[in-house]
C-alpha cells in the first residue's frame, strides 16, 4: 500500500470531479497516499471564488444523467469538494496545481481554495508519483 | 455483541459511498487499540466495502447484520 495513487485531473465538470473525489477518499481510507495534479479546467474549478458553483456535467451525461446526479445531490450526497476535505482530514492526500495551468488561467496562489496545497511543475509531480498508478480524469 | 462494549457509534445512514468508510476511518484514528466501533449505514455497497477495508487495514470485522434497510457492522480496532 506504500506506492501512491496519482490522479491527474483535467476536466472541470462536477461529475468527473466527484468520481475523482470518491477514488481519493477510498484510497485515503485504506491509508494509501494520493497525489493530485490539477490541470486546465479542473484547476479552474478549484478557484476559491468558484469551487462551490455548479460546474456542469460531462457531455455524455445527457438529460437523464443530469436528473440522476441532481437526485443524488438532493438526497444529501457530499459535494466533491466536501468529499476531498474529508479525504484530506484522513491524511496522505496532497493536491498540487500545475504551474503551466496557473499561467494559462492567470492565477496566483491566493486565487485557489485552501484544498490546494501548492503549485508545482510536472517533473515534481512525476517524482512524487514514484511507481504508483497514474490515472487521468 | 453487547451494546455496553461499544466504544463509539458511527452513524453513516443516508451517506453514499465512500463516506461510510471515510467516517469510520476518521473514527478509528481517535479511538484506542482494541476499541469496538459500531457502524450504521444504508449504502448497500458498504457490505463488501467494510469486508475489504477491514481485510486491508487489519481491523477486525467481528459482527455484521442487517434489518433490510440499515446495515450494522462492529469492528475492533487493531
Amino acid at each position: 500500500m506504500d506506492e501512491p495513487l496519482n490522479l491527474v485531473l483535467f476536466s472541470g465538470t462536477d461529475d468527473r470531479l466527484q468520481a475523482a473525489a470518491v477514488l481519493t477518499a477510498g484510497a485515503a481510507a485504506l491509508g494509501k497516499p494520493v497525489n493530485i495534479f490539477l490541470q486546465y479546467w479542473a484547476l479552474d474549478a478549484f478557484r476559491a471564488d468558484r469551487i462551490g458553483r455548479d460546474h456542469g456535467l460531462a457531455p455524455e451525461a445527457g438529460p437523464e444523467g443530469r436528473a440522476a446526479v441532481a437526485a443524488l445531490a438532493k438526497a444529501g450526497q457530499a459535494s466533491w469538494a466536501e468529499t476531498l476535505r474529508q479525504a484530506k482530514d484522513l491524511g496522505g492526500v496532497d493536491i498540487q496545481a500545475c504551474s503551466l495551468s496557473m499561467d494559462l488561467l492567470h492565477l496566483d496562489n491566493g486565487d485557489l481554495d485552501p484544498l490546494v496545497d501548492g503549485v508545482e511543475g510536472v517533473t515534481s509531480f512525476y517524482l512524487n508519483a514514484g511507481q504508483g498508478q497514474l490515472v487521468f480524469i | 455483541m453487547e451494546a455496553a462494549e461499544i466504544t463509539r457509534t458511527v452513524d453513516a445512514k443516508g451517506l453514499s459511498c465512500p463516506m461510510p468508510i471515510v467516517r469510520t476511518a476518521q473514527t478509528m484514528k481517535v479511538v484506542g487499540s482494541g476499541a469496538l466501533v459500531e457502524v450504521l449505514a444504508t449504502d448497500p455497497g458498504s457490505v463488501k466495502d467494510f469486508v475489504a477495508w477491514c481485510r486491508s487495514t487489519g481491523n477486525e470485522l467481528i459482527d455484521q447484520s442487517s434489518d433490510g434497510v440499515v446495515y450494522r457492522f462492529v469492528i475492533r480496532r487493531k
